[in-house]
């Protein structure tokens, strides 16, 4: 528990100085408060005007980074490995300079070991992401996150080069 | 209409050659020998009334059913040295000459009304003596039942152990690929044969569940997105929600009195065990730890729930009182144990264990005392064990040719069996309880 606990205060406290790190370097705009203000919010619809540095729903279709939608996982492991971390914060950017839009996080793992064990590594990862996003400036109110476990892999082969393709977290936009 | 194509197909079967036959689903697939096994023989069975012939063939039937418990050893039908049909029509030196130390005989007969009597008698070789003698009378589409039903009073009166054949099972199948793919909840015999789709879903189905009485199933679907705890009555087909909260609504199963349903709920956040009472559908949360705790399984008398939890790294099982408080953990052998089964007399705990890239089925035994672990199973991926109700044998769910795959092994690992079925993938099997209260 000790050990375990501490690891994962590590964990949060070392993504939450890549964050910050990260953030500097896309040199993003201050972010704003989102908090209070989810879903009072009017939204710019998707052909409305693009403030400069500001991401639009078009964005997600073009963006380099923005076009990023999966998080992997090592084995067993619900931490968000660092390569990811950009990814998380161009998400995050995105959620922020858009507040009427909405997340859902999906959380899967590989074959290995128990179904139902599986559902709640595939919840703790997409829990990770979600964390990691809000750490980066998102907003909870605009995120879900859900697991399907092992139940819907991307790769049916039973080897590490599939498995490592299945324990992800998939992102996706249900409003833009 | 379905009833109509079923019998269709079974008379398709039928006229199939052999060879399509095991393709079909009829392989009898003894994977591990057993030279202790019990020296049995079944004659054939013959029909001799003066109507149509029943299609089932009630001696192979009985036949299979004894050779995958693992407790005998039957005579192939080409070696028998004669073929009697009744007691005093038996020459018992040709059986002992050939090492045989039970025999079973019998015949089909007509009994009015387009019903059969299916009537047999076990024989006790050495002593020459007859050890059950008795009728059973079905219509023409329950003539398997009778034979499981044939299969379980030999086994039990030779081993004192109630036979478990006469039972029925679930398991998820799963057919076509990417966009078209279908997820089927199935009931079938313990053979596998006379299966039916219970449930049918374009999103994943998981961990059924019997009721105790064998009339309803829990299992675990998804809506958008997100899991559901369903309760199934199989008789009326009717379906009903029983958690849909935020998070993970999972790993459902039923208490032995059938009024309560242990589940995961991760509402909170965390994965937790929760019992809810299917009359008031309060819940009680039985766990409360940042570890994922699943996969809960009640003792036989009630008292006590086992679960998965890694609270304490790798997954192991823990057992709690049903009303909650601490947990203690139960399984320290093997970096990983998970879905636990255990078997009526709580002596014997089965679970899926991992080490390495290698998960097998493992059977923690504490008859005589200390724990002693056997494994049931080769692996590789090799998950969801679930005792017969008599646990002298298990189902689990294996993975070959990148399909899942059903096997049913006795529970002292010397004889597997692979189950056919025919065509897709499947999992999760699950024993389903006695046809009858006793």
């Amino acid at each position: 528990m000790n050990v375990r606990t501490a690891s994962k205060i590590a964990t949060v406290a070392v993504m939450c100085t890549l964050a910050m790190a990260c953030s500097k370097k896309v040199r993003e705009t201050p972010p704003t408060d989102t908090g209070g203000t989810v879903g009072t919010t009017t939204p710019s619809g998707p052909t409305g005007p693009v403030t400069p540095g500001m991401y639009g729903p078009g964005d997600l279709d073009t963006d380099t980074c923005l076009r990023q939608r999966v998080v992997y996982f090592d084995l067993d492991q619900d931490t968000l490995k660092p390569e990811f971390q950009s990814i998380v914060n161009c998400h995050a950017k995105y959620l922020r300079d858009r507040p009427s839009s909405r997340m859902a996080l999906e959380g899967h793992a590989d074959e290995r070991g128990s179904r139902e064990y599986n559902l709640g590594l595939g919840e703790r990862r997409a829990s990770a992401v979600s964390s990691a996003l809000q750490a980066a400036g998102g907003s909870g109110g605009q995120i879900t996150a859900n697991s399907y476990g092992e139940e819907k892999p991307t790769c049916t082969d039973s080897n590490e080069s599939c498995w490592q393709q299945n324990r992800r977290v998939e992102i996706r936009y249900s409003e833009r | 209409m379905r009833r109509l194509l079923s019998h269709l197909f079974a008379l398709l079967v039928l006229t199939l050659p052999f060879g399509a036959l095991a393709q079909q689903g009829l392989e009898i697939d003894i994977v591990g020998g057993n030279a202790a096994a019990l020296p049995i023989a079944v004659a054939p069975m013959p029909y001799q009334g003066s109507g149509a012939a029943p299609e089932t063939d009630i001696a192979q039937i009985v036949a299979a059913d004894l050779a995958r418990s693992g407790q005998f050893r039957t005579l192939p039908a080409a070696n028998l040295p004669e073929r009697p049909t009744r007691g005093e029509e038996v020459n018992y030196p040709a059986w002992r000459a050939i090492n045989q130390d039970f025999l079973v005989v019998g015949r089909v007969l007509d009994a009015g009304g387009g019903t059969y009597r299916a009537e047999y008698e076990l024989l006790d070789v050495a002593k020459q003596t007859r050890l059950l003698g008795f009728a059973l009378t079905a219509r023409s589409g329950a003539m398997r039942d009778v034979a499981h039903q044939i299969a379980d009073a030999v086994y039990e009166k030779i081993l004192g152990v109630r036979g478990a054949f006469w039972t029925r099972i679930a398991y998820v199948r799963v057919t076509g690929t990417g966009g078209a793919r279908r997820y089927s909840l199935i009931v079938a015999d313990s053979d596998n044969y006379n299966a039916q789709e219970v449930v049918g879903s374009s999103e994943p189905l998981l961990s059924p569940s019997w009721s105790p009485d064998g009339s309803r199933l829990a299992y675990v679907g998804f809506e958008n997105g997100s899991s559901v705890v369903y309760v199934h009555t199989i008789a009326s087909g009717a379906r009903e929600v029983v958690a849909r909260f935020r998070g993970i609504n999972g790993a459902p199963e039923f208490s032995p009195d059938g009024r309560r349903l242990a589940l995961t709920l991760s509402r909170t956040g965390n994965p937790e065990i929760y019992v809810m009472d299917l009359g008031s559908r309060a819940l009680t949360q039985l766990t409360n730890h940042f570890g994922i705790d699943t996969e809960p399984t009640w003792s036989a008398d009630g008292s006590r729930v086992y679960f998965t939890s890694d609270r304490g790294g790798p997954p192991q099982i823990y057992v709690v009182s049903a009303s909650g408080g601490s947990a203690s953990r139960v399984t320290f052998q093997g970096t990983y144990n998970a879905s636990a089964s255990v078997s009526p007399d709580g002596k014997k705990i089965a679970t899926a264990q991992g080490a390495g890239n290698t998960y097998r089925i493992a059977m923690m035994d504490s008859s005589l005392g200390s724990p002693r672990w056997s494994l049931l199973s080769p692996g590789n991926l090799d998950e969801s064990p679930s005792f017969a109700p008599n646990a002298s044998m298990l189902l689990y769910a294996a993975r070959e040719g990148g399909r899942g795959v059903l096997y049913s092994v006795s529970a002292d690992a010397r004889v597997r069996q692979r189950l056919g079925v025919s065509g897709g993938d499947v999992r999760e099997p699950a024993w389903g309880p006695y046809r009858t209260p006793r």
